[in-house]
């Protein structure tokens, strides 16, 4: 079994979110990157158990990024991924990052292909499906279990309200979220041998994107809390109901 | 050049998410001089004609067994058909899990520049630039699509629902369906509930509520308001509460019209799944809890003794009691 699990680098998840150059750029000064949680988490974490259940298994790590990326890389190694690649490119655009990863996947064959169900910077959940189609393979998004069963996987997906278990072919593309493991800590033997394992820098493809940022904003600030006594939830209710007409 | 709406039906069903997309796809249409239309893939009951209610022109139905168990390859090749021989420019998805596991692959199969988590009109006016919430609904960006054909993914509950009493045209649309590599092979739908992304109402708990057994506070105030339930991460981990019901930065975001927070501090990871909401009220006995920052009303308080007077009062405002 060969899983390819994509990784990415965004901001910790308490940074402040400023803008600067007229609206048009995220701040970074000061900002602290982490791996992107449902990469790091579910995705990855579910790989390494794979591998544990069964160690003929290979993981290989990709990540399109600068050079800036490397210490996320080497984390998701020292968590328990074998080996990594990086795409030397400045993040541009899902459709560009995306071709980016299928055009190196194409050419070593991988059983499964993980992703997270987001970034948390962008919000994009783009990324896994534009993969799937671009190498013509099935996609199952919102993962929340995994399984390998008789060569075939068994995933269970979140739909609205509710759960659905789908049983698929592989190669397969899968985005995960949280359910699909435990978060875990890098222990020191890891991140020791993170140092060493291999991790090539290749350079990207001409490829073109789709879509660019035009600005940013931020949302406008809340007026301040109404507060009601706790001896008259009556008055609450009733502001609800006459003032907010929310009920 | 006109505008595609995916109508996802579940259960026989047309959800909220997609009448809202109808609506989003018609003014967007009306906004380039065109027409929108509506693709239905599978097989059902229901009366399409009614999405000319919302603003579609004629409805596409793809009426085949075979389409009535999910697979976002075999959907996407049917859509990127239609798409091709109706001649659609722009193309909307509610964002919710079926429309981001198809608008992403259909922006790869036909090279449109894609939007997930849309929150407002297009704006045409320079290009052709769409609004999302970007950093977990802490922001937003404006983002520019530069290629011919454009995908939309519509966040729940961020566009308004306007109605007429114009009926759709509803026509078959035969397409070639591949075969499909996967299979479903159980549904576990907690039905009768609300579904927490196209809520109203969400009444939500957090460790502050002690343990699983409390919950009743939750559960009877949400059913009294028609409300769907969430919970905070650590509710989640600990198995209070099952992990579909995790909302913030790492769980759902959700933007209901109120937010009701019981015993829950406002970390700024869970402030990120919620800060969307209209309305939020924050039921906590420390005055300090960061979660005040962020409410519109509060109450500092024991939820023990606040909420089930809370649920009177609601029994009250409703005539139950
Ligand atoms: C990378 C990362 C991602 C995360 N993602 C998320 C996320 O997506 N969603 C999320 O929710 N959290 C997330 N967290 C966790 C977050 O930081 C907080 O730890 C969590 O939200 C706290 O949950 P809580 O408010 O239920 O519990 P606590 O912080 O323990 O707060 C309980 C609150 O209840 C109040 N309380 C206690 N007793 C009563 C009573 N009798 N009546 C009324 N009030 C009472 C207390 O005053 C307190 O404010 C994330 C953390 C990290 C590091
Ligand atoms: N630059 C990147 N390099 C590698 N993988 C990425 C990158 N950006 C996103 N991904 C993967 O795609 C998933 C979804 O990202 P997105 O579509 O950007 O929200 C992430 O959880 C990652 O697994």
């Amino acid at each position: 079994m060969k899983i390819l699990i994509c990784i990415s680098k965004t901001p910790d998840t308490t940074a402040k979110i400023a803008f600067a150059d007229n609206n048009t750029k995220f701040t970074t000064d000061g900002v602290q990157w982490i791996l992107n949680p449902y990469d790091e988490w579910y995705s990855l974490v579910r790989a390494i158990e794979l591998k544990e259940a069964d160690p003929s298994t290979v993981l290989h790590l990709i990540n399109v990024g600068g050079a800036d990326c490397e210490p996320i890389i080497r984390k998701a190694l020292a968590l328990g991924g074998d080996e990594a690649i990086r795409i030397n490119s400045e993040e541009s655009d899902s459709y560009n990052v995306a071709a980016q990863i299928a055009h190196i996947a194409k050419e070593s064959n991988y059983d499964l292909i993980f992703t997270g169900k987001e970034t948390i910077d962008y919000n994009g959940s783009s990324i896994g499906g534009m993969i799937a189609e671009m190498m013509d393979l099935p996609f199952i998004s919102h993962a929340v279990k995994f399984n390998l069963e008789g060569g075939k996987a068994i995933v269970t997906r979140e739909i609205d309200g509710g759960e659905e278990t789908v049983q698929s072919e592989l190669p397969l593309v899968v985005s995960c979220q949280k359910g699909m493991a435990e978060q875990r800590i890098p222990n020191m033997k890891g991140i020791m041998g993170a140092r060493t394992k291999p991790l090539k820098v290749t350079e990207p493809i001409t490829i073109e994107t789709l879509t660019s940022i035009v600005s940013f904003d931020l949302p406008p600030a809340k007026a301040g809390v109404k507060l009601v006594s706790p001896d008259n939830p009556e008055e609450l209710v009733r502001l609800l109901n006459e003032e907010a007409k929310a009920i | 050049m006109s505008v595609l709406v995916f109508i996802d039906i579940a259960e026989g069903q047309i959800k909220k998410a997609s009448f809202e997309a109808a609506c989003y796809g018609a003014q967007t249409a009306s906004l380039m001089g065109t027409k929108a239309e509506a693709i239905v893939l599978g097989t059902f009951n229901e009366d399409l004609s009614i999405l000319g209610n919302y603003g579609i022109s004629k409805v596409h139905s793809v009426s085949d067994h075979a389409l009535n168990n999910f697979d976002s390859q075999v959907f996407t090749k049917v859509i990127a058909e239609a798409v091709e021989s109706l001649g659609s420019e722009v193309i909307v998805f509610a964002n919710n899990t079926t429309g981001k596991a198809i608008g992403p692959r259909l922006s790869a199969k036909i090279k449109a520049g894609i939007v997930t988590g849309a929150v407002a009109l297009p704006d045409m006016s320079n290009g052709f630039v769409v609004r999302k919430t970007v950093f977990s609904g802490k922001a937003f960006a404006n983002i520019g699509i530069t290629s011919t054909k454009k995908i939309i993914c519509l966040n729940p509950n961020s566009f308004n629902i306007t109605k007429s009493d114009q009926k759709a045209e509803v026509a078959t649309f035969n397409a070639v369906i591949p075969a499909s590599k996967t299979a479903v092979v159980s549904v576990n739908k907690v039905t009768g509930e609300v579904s927490l992304s196209e809520a109203d109402i969400v009444v939500s708990g957090g460790r502050g509520l002690k343990g699983p057994e409390n919950w009743g506070l939750v559960t009877d105030l949400a059913k009294l308001l028609g409300a769907a339930t969430a919970c905070s991460r650590p509710v989640a981990d600990i198995h209070w509460r099952p992990h579909h019901e995790h909302v913030g930065q790492t769980g759902l975001a959700i933007a209901p019209n109120l937010y009701i927070a019981i015993g829950i501090s406002g970390a700024i990871q869970h402030l990120a799944g919620v800060n969307r909401s209209k309305v939020i009220v924050v039921i906590n006995k420390d005055s300090e809890a960061p979660f005040f920052k962020a409410a519109d009303y509060g109450i500092v308080g024991d939820a023990f003794e606040v909420v089930p007077k809370i649920i009177e009062a609601v029994k009250k405002l409703k005539g139950m009691s």
